[in-house]
């Protein structure tokens, strides 16, 4: 109990600290406006009067926690998940995507990883085109992406998940690749003393030992996947999904539903991540490492 | 040369380092026949793991000759001539002992039934019985050595090259591990090579004593022991025993008076 205090109370504490700004922030932006407002009405009110009216408006510059808060909750618990308004169905939208484009991503960085390890001219050729590919800034590629396939009949799902493919399949290949890479030279010489194939040393060294490797790039992957599928339904202003709801949200000055958005995100991703650090704990633990 | 499991000859190895080249093996001559066991003793730096690693064909001369089993150090090591034991006990992690130990059966294509008695007969060997699905990390340091040996004995290899096998264990277990490795080698005519710091060691395993000197790594002497091949542990105190540990010790004060 007081271990599970002591964890907790700094977390807290920056939540608090961060609402309280958060709040004072609110009320400085939007306070031009309720003042225009309240002018050309004629109304005077109260100094409390006019704070709560800053918290309470429909389309806020900056809108207040609670009034975000109360969005997330009516958007994701009231109605029907199905419904289009629902941040559930919008979430699951973007979630699939980032599910199969981190699929593919790290089965393509584990691919291009054991090709780099094994292949010397891959490792001299492959590696700078991987690197120049990372330098392009994504929300170049994304359009042409979308539009390209959507001009030969693909899209939905799969052109948003090619796009989580592109940015997940990094962090895996350079974390594969140092994983690969990480058996110590007497483990390695003690392969060689049983004359085993390389197969043999691929799978029964370097593929342990880069296990934990794979899980600290796979956490890093998922989370890319998650951004990049967001970024695919930007572009040709999807009917659903996170994106689209931060698209429409920002056509309508919707501000709140940009920020309920931007908070079902935040909650897919740590959710997402959350699930692999698990799956790496326990993989782990079933190969005998010392419980940390 | 022929029947020599062992046979260099003006055998050299140049390390070429940032600093310059290092001379860790110059000139080495040396025979071991069938059956022998052979320890190297010298100096920390004088080469003793770096001839090892030639015979097993993981460190390549850059000067000179050298056979095993009348064949080329690659050659005998794809035909899985010899069984390695490594300064250190290098277990996979995330293997338990007994997967550690059926690591090379694994490799070599060896049935899954023979690989179990294979298994149990050379944990029983070094006294690991019952550790079978303990990871390494719940081992002692002994034990994770003994678990090595066990490794390298499971594919019984003809030749066993153990480099310090011995070095961290106390004087107990290393003691008791001498006997058994005695009786082994007694039992299975294996040829030994072993590398160790310990000059009763040496002398109380060896049929032959190698003895080494840094810069240039060398041979400085190489003693034929006396002693019968059945080896009670009081035969240290023997006179024979003795006058053969104080020639070793001879030949190591010779190599180092070189140096200064
Ligand atoms: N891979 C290498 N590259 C460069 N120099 C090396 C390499 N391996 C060994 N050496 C050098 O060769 C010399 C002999 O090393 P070696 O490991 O064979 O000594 P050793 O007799 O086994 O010593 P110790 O008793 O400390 O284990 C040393 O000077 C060492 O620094
Ligand atoms: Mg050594």
């Amino acid at each position: 109990m007081t271990s599970l205090h002591s964890r907790f109370a700094p977390v807290l504490a920056v939540l608090a600290a961060i609402v309280a700004i958060w709040y004072l922030g609110a009320y400085a932006l939007n306070a031009p406006f309720q003042r225009d407002l309240d002018r050309r009405s004629g109304e005077t009110p109260t100094a409390w009067e006019f704070v709560v009216r800053t918290m309470t408006q429909a389309k806020p510059t900056l809108p207040a926690p609670h009034q975000v808060v109360a969005n997330v909750y009516e958007n994701t618990f009231l109605r029907k998940p199905t419904s289009n308004r629902s941040l559930v169905y919008h979430s699951w939208v973007t979630l699939s995507a980032t599910l199969l484009g981190f699929a593919f991503g790290t089965a393509l960085g584990i691919l291009i990883a054991v090709g780099i390890v094994h292949v010397t001219t891959l490792d001299r050729s492959l590696m700078p085109w991987i690197i120049a590919s990372q330098t392009i800034p994504i929300l170049a590629i994304a359009p042409m992406v979308i539009v390209v396939l959507a001009a030969v009949g693909i899209t939905g799902l799969i052109p948003k998940a090619l796009i989580s493919t592109y940015l997940s399949f990094f962090p895996v290949a350079v974390g594969m690749v140092k994983g690969l890479r990480s058996p110590e030279a007497m483990h390695l010489d003690l392969m060689r003393t049983y004359h085993a194939s390389r197969a043999q040393t691929f799978w029964k060294l370097r593929v342990p030992a880069s296990v934990p490797f794979l899980f600290a790039s796979m956490k890093v992957a998922i989370a890319a996947s998650l951004v990049g599928a967001i970024v695919g339904e930007l572009p040709t202003g999807a009917v659903a999904g996170i994106g689209s709801r931060l698209l429409n949200g920002s056509y309508y000055s919707q501000t709140i539903d940009i920020f309920a958005a931007l908070i079902a995100g935040s909650v897919v991703a740590i959710i997402l991540v959350s699930i692999i650090g698990l799956a790496g704990r326990l993989t782990e633990k079933a190969m005998g490492a010392r419980p940390a | 040369m022929t029947g020599a499991v062992v046979a260099a000859s003006r055998l050299g190895l140049t390390f070429r380092t940032n600093d310059g080249p290092v001379e860790a093996l110059s000139n080495v001559d040396l025979t071991i026949g069938k059956g022998e066991f052979v320890s190297f003793i010298g100096p920390s730096g004088c080469g003793k793991t770096t001839f090892l690693r030639v015979i097993a064909d993981l460190e390549q001369p850059t000067a000179g000759t050298i056979t095993v089993n009348g064949m080329s150090p690659e050659m005998a090591r794809k035909a899985r001539a010899y069984g390695y034991v490594f300064q250190a006990a290098a277990l996979y992690p995330w293997r338990t002992i007994e997967r550690n130990v059926a690591l090379p059966l694994e490799i070599m294509g060896i049935s899954k039934s023979e690989q179990a008695e294979r298994i149990r007969r050379t944990l029983d060997l070094v006294n690991l019985t019952g550790f079978e699905k303990k990871y390494p990390w719940q081992l002692s340091g002994g034990m994770q050595q003994r678990a090595s040996i066990a490794r390298a004995l499971a594919f019984d290899a003809d030749l066993l090259l153990m480099d310090e096998p011995f070095g961290a264990l106390d004087e107990i277990v290393r003691d008791h591990l001498n006997e058994q490795l005695l009786v082994l080698w007694a039992r299975t005519q294996k040829t030994i090579c072993f590398v160790t710091h310990s000059i009763p060691e040496a002398v109380y395993l060896s049929t032959k004593i190698v003895v080494m000197s840094p810069r240039p790594g060398r041979v400085t002497d190489v003693i034929e022991s006396t002693l019968p091949r059945e080896r009670p542990l009081e035969i240290r105190e023997s006179p024979e025993f003795l006058a053969i540990a104080h020639r070793v010790r001879e030949g190591l004060r010779a190599g180092h008076s070189y140096d200064d």
